[in-house]
């Protein structure tokens, strides 16, 4: 077998250690700390903004435009809207700015 | 199969329509690179099936074609991953009604997307494996077919930037931000780790900005919280 594919493998136990490796550590714990709690539940807020902070600060005007449209519809639209008017508002914009 | 199982499986199944739509550039975008950097179509497709995570895909590519020894291609692979543990950690006080091995496989889909919605759902009640697994199938069985047709007619693909999909992600992380705003901390936590990634991308550099800015919101929350509590009292 080639060195690629002994990478793949590699690169997929590694890749499944941290998926299950917080519930491993966490489940050893009959209760939670109220901090280790609070920290938790900022999990998702906490990982998803720095998905999309650094592109937001290297995007231009359309991005910038895209995602605010993006953020207003998200106070109320469901996701599909939210990515379709994001996506209309940065195609439309790059194609004419 | 109980019928409120098949109900909870259509009711994942639905979540993962945004998520196949906006994840579906970059499956196929993977395969075009996969050809492009020495791959065949079955390696690939290997590497979606059994890695199934988009980013690091991408990373590990961009050192295959450069002689970079092989540890080092494994450790980018698990650095871009890395923030997985905590959603591993987060969802674990969610799912501890699941059999051990249904655990064992579940934790294997745990993607971005699946992880937000996951999230959201066992806030209404109870996160069942088969909303999960329902969610999860779609997700995963498109990203392994789109490796395939991205390494078969990679040369069919418009410019990616014209048709803005190399920022159609971004957008849908920012919907899934939004969506947790009821939580407590959370302007505090978006700023935190905010400014951490965007600081740590251009110091410490990607894929690092990811774990550094997400830590910065998690402790900061941790810090926080029991004073605020203390305050409700």
């Amino acid at each position: 077998m080639s060195t690629t594919f002994w990478i793949i493998i590699a690169g997929a136990i590694v890749t499944y250690l941290t998926r299950i490796g917080g519930h491993l550590v966490l489940s050893r714990f009959k209760t939670i700390h109220p901090r280790v709690e609070a920290g938790l539940n900022a999990v998702p807020a906490a990982v998803l903004t720095t998905l999309v902070a650094p592109p937001a600060i290297s995007g231009g005007i359309a991005e910038w435009a895209a995602l605010a449209v993006a953020a207003l519809v998200a106070l109320r639209g469901n996701l599909i809207v939210m990515v379709a008017s994001g996506a209309a508002v940065l195609i439309l914009l790059r194609n004419t700015l | 199969m109980h019928s409120s199982n098949v109900r909870d499986f259509i009711q994942g199944a639905r979540k993962s329509v945004p998520v196949v739509v906006a994840s579906a550039p970059f499956g196929m975008l993977f395969g075009v690179v996969a050809v492009q950097n020495g791959l065949s179509i079955s390696e690939a497709a290997l590497m979606s099936a059994i890695v199934f995570a988009g980013a690091s895909q991408l990373v590990g590519l961009e050192l295959f074609g450069q002689s970079i020894p092989a540890w080092v291609v494994v450790l980018s692979i698990f650095a871009v991953n890395f923030r997985h543990v905590l959603y591993s950690a987060a969802l674990s006080r969610h799912v501890m009604h699941w059999t051990p091995l249904k655990r064992v496989i579940g934790f294997f889909f745990l993607t971005d997307p699946q992880y937000g919605e996951s999230e959201r759902r066992s806030v209404g009640g109870q996160l069942t494996f088969a909303w999960y697994i329902g969610m999860a199938t779609p997700i995963y069985v498109c990203w392994v077919m789109e490796a395939v047709i991205g390494a078969a007619f990679g040369n069919l693909i418009p410019d990616p930037h014209a048709i803005g999909l190399d920022f159609l992600l971004p957008i849908y992380f920012l919907g899934m931000v939004m969506d947790f705003r009821d939580r407590p901390l959370w302007l505090p936590v978006v700023a935190a780790s905010s400014i951490a990634s965007v600081i740590a991308y251009n110091t410490v550099g990607s894929p690092w900005h990811v774990s550094i800015g997400a830590l910065a919101g998690v402790l900061l929350a941790a810090v926080l919280a029991p004073s605020q509590s203390e305050r409700a009292r």
